[in-house]
């Protein structure tokens, strides 16, 4: 490593690494252990920095802002608690495949390892959680490590890094500004070359009478819509998603069945049943989706995934093509005849007629899915839309059509409260001219509420849609139908009063009870581009269907129809 | 069915553990790992025993390869490589059977390092199998002390060779 450059400090060079890659935003909260880097950032022109209220609300912002753009997310955090709060969103951008770079400061090298104030071992605690980590002991390998991380966490199958730097190493001097050779090797983050016979693979499509491609989340990250649209109409073949895919091919489109899995669409998991080809495409037959050996009894299978520690993981597979699936699908998509598919489409359209998603509207109370189809209409579907976890989570998935990619941002993986506040505030950042909602619930809200301030600080025009009905909704819909209606501390016996708390971080909000209210809360809620909150109350008894219990596979799909035979 | 995995990784600090913390997070149980520095100080090498179908140690091998600081992973056949362990045994010894202990230290290649009136202290290298027997056979003796380093393993240059 020569280089003639004049020395600076191992601060000066991180700020100026940042510079270097593009990143013009980060999300951090300042400490003793990280402030010479903090020092630095101070004379940076090009990065701006979101000072959040909360460490795991910096992390779940740079995912809101990475799974939106496509761009890599960066968060930051002192050694010790600062470093510990990211520990639920590396989790969870590891499982979702996010990029993400956080830097987190470390107490000096000389006290590594003496139990030293704020001290914690955030190299050895996040290496299950991400893709790749490293404590940074020399200044002067500084730039290597930069290099790496970001290379490692962009490239492949995406995921999250985290560089640990002690504070003696960010002030130390160092000249080395250009890692002059990396130690990884290039395949974990260069493109991978398509292994596999793509002929082969569209063959076996050709021959399909009822082919069915599941898309993943690794469509989103591979920028893959447009080639899957193509792929799709050509082969005259239905599309379902996944959560993580929704979005990669239009919802709205005559061959979308929509999501499969746990709360998908009856017809989408009646789809698989009845096909007798699947082609996966970027996901990873998790197992809300395909929970036995014989998921898609009938089909054969055929799998398209980055990594290849996912094939025959979970489900085995007939045909395997190990690549991008942007390029994977460009090679395969010249072999593929456009066999006459009428009878299938039509017995798609069919399933689609005699089993919609359904929920019962009488009544005066409002219903989340009426609410969720109003908001739909009235952003044209063209809004970015962040979720909690729980009923409204997957009320939005199956209820908010989704046509583009990188519009619906969910915990998928890992399932993180408190996840969707932060997410919409990153999106916002990354996309300031789309409408942003955040849908929540009462409580996902109270996880990262502080975020609020967050909104505030930064006047932000985020819209949160709070449906509240005084429950863990999702908990007491388990609880109703498989604990004998046991609600074990499901229902809140406090909640605060949101509409004031919104108004106390200068949120504009109000809350709305009746069906008759439905019309002026849209209005109210997106009438310009502000931040605003809604309040929604919704009954308690609402709940999700269709629904495949835990531990059940497709056969075992109970639609709303079929409620009173689950409960008898 | 067992497998000794070869594993090149970069040496530097944690990768160890994330090598290991692989294997508990994921399920798979390590029989016995033992890692060495290669002739290029940059570079270990580690040797992994574990019990699995061809399934599991499919698996294994994507799963290691996915870490940024794995370099090359090998699943040694038993007949086309060398494997080997070393154990350090101590055991208890009479007058009266002196002489029977110290013929099965020939009769097995054992080096004896240390003798006292009441006790031996042996080495023996072989493979896991001949190393098992060893301990069984002092075992009725009794034993004082076992130190094993688990298995090395390196592949035949000639891959024909048995
Ligand atoms: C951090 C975290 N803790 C616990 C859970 C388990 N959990 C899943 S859904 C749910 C209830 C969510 O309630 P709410 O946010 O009010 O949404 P609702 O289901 O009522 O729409 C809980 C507790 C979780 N997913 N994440």
């Amino acid at each position: 490593m020569t280089s003639t450059t004049e020395a600076i400090t191992g601060g000066r060079l991180m700020v100026e690494l940042l510079e270097e890659a593009g990143v013009e935003i980060v999300f951090g909260y300042p400490g003793g252990a990280i402030l010479p880097f903090y020092d630095e950032l101070y004379h940076s022109k090009k990065i701006k920095h979101i000072l959040v209220r909360h460490e795991q609300g910096a992390i779940h912002m740079a995912e809101g802002y990475a799974r939106s753009t496509g761009k890599l997310g960066v968060c930051i955090a002192t050694s010790g608690p600062g470093a510990t709060n990211l520990i639920t969103g590396l989790t969870d951008a590891k499982m979702d495949s996010i990029p993400i770079l956080a830097i987190t400061g470390q107490v000096s090298t000389d006290a590594i390892g003496t139990d030293a104030f704020q001290e914690a071992d955030i190299f050895g605690i996040t290496i299950p959680i991400t893709k790749y980590n490293a404590l940074i002991k020399k200044a002067d390998d500084l730039a290597r490590h930069f290099e790496e991380a970001i290379k490692i966490a962009m490239g492949g199958r995406p995921g999250p890094v985290l560089l640990d730097f002690p504070k003696d190493v960010q002030l130390e001097k160092t000249s080395v500004r250009k890692a002059s050779a990396l130690k990884i090797a290039p395949h974990h983050y260069e493109r991978p070359k398509v292994k596999g016979d793509p002929q082969e693979f569209a063959d076996a499509l050709n021959q399909a009478k009822r082919p069915l491609l599941y898309v993943g989340g690794g469509a989103i990250n591979s920028f893959a819509s447009a080639e899957i649209k193509a792929l799709a109409e050509k082969a005259n073949a239905p599309v379902t998603t996944t959560l993580m895919g929704l979005g990669a091919f239009p919802g709205t489109h005559t061959l979308s069945v929509g999501m499969l899995g746990m709360h998908g669409t009856a017809y989408a998991n009646k789809a698989v049943l009845e096909c007798d080809y699947i082609l996966n495409l970027g996901a990873r037959f998790d197992d809300r989706v395909a929970k036995y050996q014989d998921f898609a009894p009938n089909a054969v299978r055929a799998h398209v995934d980055i990594d290849a520690a996912e094939f025959n993981k979970r489900i085995n597979v007939d045909h395997i093509l190990h690549g991008d699936l942007k390029d994977a699908i460009r090679e395969i998509l010249p072999f593929v005849k456009g066999g006459d598919r009428t009878g299938w489409i039509s017995r798609i359209q069919t399933l689609k007629q005699n089993h919609p998603l359904d929920y019962d509207n009488s009544g005066e109370s409002i219903k989340p899915q009426d609410f969720l189809n109003r908001v739909y209409t009235k952003t044209k579907g063209e809004a970015i839309v962040s979720t909690d976890v729980g009923q409204h989570q997957m009320w939005a998935a199956q209820y908010y059509l989704f046509d583009k990619p990188n519009t619906w941002l969910t915990s998928g993986g890992l399932g993180t409260m408190g996840f969707g506040l932060p997410a919409a505030i990153g999106a916002k950042f990354g996309n300031p001219d789309k409408t942003v909602i955040c849908v929540t619930g009462d409580g996902s809200f109270q996880m990262c509420i502080q975020e609020l301030a967050t909104i505030a600080q930064s006047k932000l025009g985020v819209k949160i849609l709070l449906f509240n009905n005084n429950f863990l909704g999702m908990v007491r819909q388990w609880q109703e139908l498989f604990y004998e209606e046991r609600f074990s501390e499901s229902q809140w016996s406090y909640n605060p009063n949101f509409v004031k708390l919104a108004e106390a971080y200068d949120i504009p909000a109000m809350r709305i009870e009746k069906k008759s209210e439905i019309d002026k809360g849209v209005e109210f809620f997106l009438k310009d581009s502000g931040s605003a909150l809604i309040e929604v109350m919704i009954p308690a008894e609402e709940k999700v269907f269709p629904m495949i219990p835990a531990g059940k596979s497709q056969q075992d799909l109970i639609e709303f129809k079929d409620l009173g035979k689950l409960k008898k | 069915m067992k497998h000794t995995l070869s594993i090149l990784v970069n040496n530097h600090p944690g990768v160890m553990s994330h090598v290991s913390g692989l294997f508990t997070r994921r399920g798979y149980n390590i029989d016995s790992i033992a890692v060495g520095v290669t002739d290029n100080p940059e570079v270990s090498s580690m040797t992994i025993v574990l019990n699995g179908d061809d399934f599991v140690v499919g698996q294994v091998k994507n799963q290691l390869l996915k870490l940024p600081d794995v370099l090359r992973v090998q699943d040694m056949a038993y007949a086309s490589s060398v494997q080997r362990e070393l154990v350090l045994v101590s055991f208890s010894i009479s007058e009266n059977n002196r002489s029977e202990a110290l013929t099965i230290c020939n009769g097995f290649d054992v080096k004896i390092l240390e003798m006292t009136e009441d006790s031996l202290l042996i080495e023996f290298s072989g493979n896991s199998r001949q190393v098992s027997n060893i301990i069984a056979v002092l075992k009725p003796f009794g034993i004082r002390e076992i130190s094993r380093t688990g298995q090395i393993a390196i592949a035949y240059r000639n891959q024909n060779a048995v």
